[in-house]
């Protein structure tokens, strides 16, 4: 990557090393599978964990942020998974919909609807099954990925996860909710990978929720989203992990021609967390809807990184990220868009604002533009304010006490993100999250 | 109801001083107009009854039904019966109309120790209040103030001063930027509104609305202080002669 000589090797790297030690002889998948988590841990031992030097990175020291690195779970029997789940809590409650349970990293068909889910022509296999014939092609992902050194992570310890594949013109009448839990009592690491491959012409909703965790937890999951042509996916992911864990979440898409994918994440748990988006047009004639919602407080460290890649011309791509900063928190927006030299017709629009509720938030913002075609549209916009005294004035003197008034224009200010979610399963949970976050501020 | 004494006040950042000692007693169930020039402070004197942070008071005091005011909160003066229609109502994108009117009212209904309106009662208030006002649904479906008119945002003001039944109604050039038939719809909102128990300030530059809202006490203010006090033929003089004989004699 570069050759600048590494510093110290910190405690975690040490660790991380031992563990793949320890580890690699019992990981899934033949040898082309090795070879890539191999090739993972060679390029981990050369750049080690990503820190303020490396720019992808400058806001979001990982490096310094992870002290120790906490072992990975053995898997539980599905008494102990759902056990853990449960204690997590159920984020969306009363929906009506479909469920695949991750629990510490392992996913648990006892306790997922596979068999009305293949009734509707969606198959679900266990990752480390899938990795053992289908190969490395599992942990192939867009140029724009290749390099990310959590990505590399995940690659090297992946032990499982699942493969959920919908059939071509599938409909699901229900969302599938995709539930990544941690245990609440002991810290551990987890690694596992979402792929999610939607057949022509198919139409789902994902509800991927990140719930429980413990001090020290260290989560570092991928969502791979391959949407074949005409295909229609909205992928909800809200992170509500508890203070002391360390998430790095990352979504991966890839869009073929005619398809749509709207990609919603909250961020409002975990002390340090890092949400990352790549999504890379494919095929002509494709959109991206990328919206988030980030809500800090506290020494609370939350970043959200998303790289839209229009390789291809004619795609359009829109993003709206709202972050709300409240204490000494701090936030971070990373945004790049690259429009390669063959991709005209490209219509891009990035914007992202956040509001800091007090004198110690910070904000880190980063919008790029790197394009290389001549007949494109694209625009990036970036605000930072706080909450306008007029308009709290006006609310006061109407009889609205402060705290209440200071509520009402925190959901003002991502209103315009909540509206843009459209379905109304996904807008009810985030708004109560935001809700409940608002109220929980003493 | 109302009694102003010796009221000074300035700019909290700059210190500029504005207000420099009114006196002002308002009965229940009067309505007192407030004109003068530009900068006279009227606007100011609004501010500081609502309650509004960027001033200070420095000397005097407001009492309202015999209680100061000074140290209370804008929401605690409004739920005790104090309302500013302000002059430039504001615009609050993501907040709806209908949940501002419905939080406002139970906010303030809840500080006075009175039991939440029930969403069937709320509307039925609202619909009323709106039909008379020529507030349409569709307003009241828009964020708050977004995408109204002048006339629009004057009348919504109105329609909040009938909703929440403020015992003193403060408005500050409520006329300005209506043309001559919402200034009329807005007027009798206002009219509608008057009772014995009800007093009102109406601050403005013009005699036009006085004609519509007639008062029963006209002041005028010049470099704040009250230079002179009147019947409602005072108005009448001064749209006449202007202000220019009385801002001389306060220099």
């Amino acid at each position: 990557m570069n050759m600048e000589p590494r510093g110290m090797e910190t405690h975690a790297e040490t660790e991380i090393a031992e563990l793949f030690d320890k580890l690699h002889q019992d990981l899934p998948g033949a040898t082309d599978v090795s070879r890539s988590r191999e090739a993972a841990f060679a390029a981990f031992r050369q750049n080690g964990l990503p820190h303020r030097r490396v720019e992808d990175w400058k806001y979001s020291d990982l490096r310094n942020r992870l002290k120790s690195v906490p072992g990975f779970a053995a898997r539980r029997d599905d008494t102990a998974a759902a056990a853990i789940l449960a204690a997590a809590g159920d984020v969306y409650g009363a929906v009506d919909r479909y469920r695949l349970v991750i629990v510490d990293g392992q996913f648990h068909a006892g306790l997922s609807d596979l068999t009305a889910l293949a009734a509707e022509g969606a198959v679900v296999r266990p990752l480390a099954e899938a990795l053992a014939d289908e190969g490395a092609e599992l942990f192939e992902v867009p140029e724009i990925a290749a390099d990310n050194a959590a990505v590399g992570l995940n690659a090297i310890f992946c032990a499982d996860g699942l493969v959920l594949t919908i059939a071509d013109k599938a409909r699901l009448s229900k969302p599938v909710e995709i539930v990544h839990a941690l245990s609440g009592d002991a810290p551990v690491s987890t690694a596992e990978r979402v792929v999610v491959k939607a057949g022509a012409g198919s139409e789902v909703t994902l509800l991927e929720t990140f719930v429980g965790g413990t001090e020290g937890s260290f989560a570092n999951s991928v969502s791979d989203f391959r949407v074949a042509s005409g295909a229609k996916l909205v992928a909800a992911r809200l992170q509500t992990e508890a203070a002391g864990t360390t998430h790095v979440g990352t979504a991966l898409v890839t869009q073929a021609e005619d398809s749509a994918v709207k990609l919603i994440g909250a961020g409002i748990g975990a002390g340090f967390a890092r949400h990352q988006s790549f999504v890379r047009f494919a095929g002509e004639n494709a959109r991206a809807d990328l919206l988030g919602i980030t809500m800090v407080r506290g020494g609370q460290h939350v970043d959200q990184t998303l790289v839209v890649d229009h390789a291809v011309p004619h795609c359009d791509s829109r993003e709206l990220f709202k972050t709300v900063v409240d204490d000494d928190a701090k936030g971070v927006f990373q945004g790049k868009i690259i429009v390669r030299p063959h991709a005209q017709k490209t219509d891009g629009q990035m914007m992202t604002q956040s509001l800091l509720l007090s004198e110690h938030a910070d904000m880190a913002l980063k919008p790029e533009l790197e394009i290389f075609a001549d007949d494109v549209q694209c625009a990036h916009g970036a605000t930072s304010g706080q909450i306008d005294e007029d308009l709290l004035f006006y609310l006061r003197a109407r009889g609205i006490p402060e705290a209440e008034a200071r509520t009402l224009l925190v959901l003002a200010f991502l209103s315009e993100a909540v509206e843009e979610i459209g379905d109304e399963v996904v807008v009810e949970a985030f708004e109560e999250r935001i809700r409940s976050w608002l109220s929980a501020k003493e | 109801m109302l009694e102003i004494k010796n009221l000074h006040a300035r700019i909290a950042d700059d210190g500029a001083e504005i207000l420099r000692g009114i006196d002002l007693t308002v009965k229940p169930g009067e309505v007192h107009a407030i004109m003068g020039p530009n900068g006279s402070g009227k606007s100011t004197l609004s501010y500081i009854l609502a309650g509004k942070e960027d001033y200070e008071v420095t000397e005097g005091d407001i009492l309202f039904n015999g209680e100061s005011i000074l140290e209370m909160a804008p929401e605690e003066r409004a739920s005790a019966g104090v309302f500013l229609a302000f002059q430039y109502p504001i615009e609050i994108p993501g907040v709806a109309t209908m949940t501002f009117l419905k939080t406002a009212m139970n906010a303030q209904r809840k500080a006075r120790g009175e039991e939440e309106l029930s969403t069937p009662e709320f509307m039925r208030r609202v619909k009323d209040k709106a039909g008379e006002l020529q507030v349409t649904m569709d307003m009241l479906k828009r964020p708050l103030n977004v995408g109204f008119s002048g006339g629009e945002k004057k009348r919504a003001e109105i329609l909040q001063m009938a909703l929440l039944e403020p015992s003193l109604c403060v408005l500050d050039e409520t006329d300005s930027g209506l043309d001559i038939d919402a200034l009329r719809v807005v007027a009798d909102g206002v009219n509608k509104l008057r009772s014995p128990e009800r007093s009102s300030i109406v601050i403005t530059h013009y005699q036009r609305l006085l004609d519509h809202i007639v008062p029963d006490v006209v002041h005028v203010l010049s470099k704040g202080r009250i230079v002179k006090t009147g019947g409602k033929e005072l108005a009448l003089e001064l749209e006449k002669n202007g202000y220019a004989e009385f801002v001389g004699a306060a220099a």
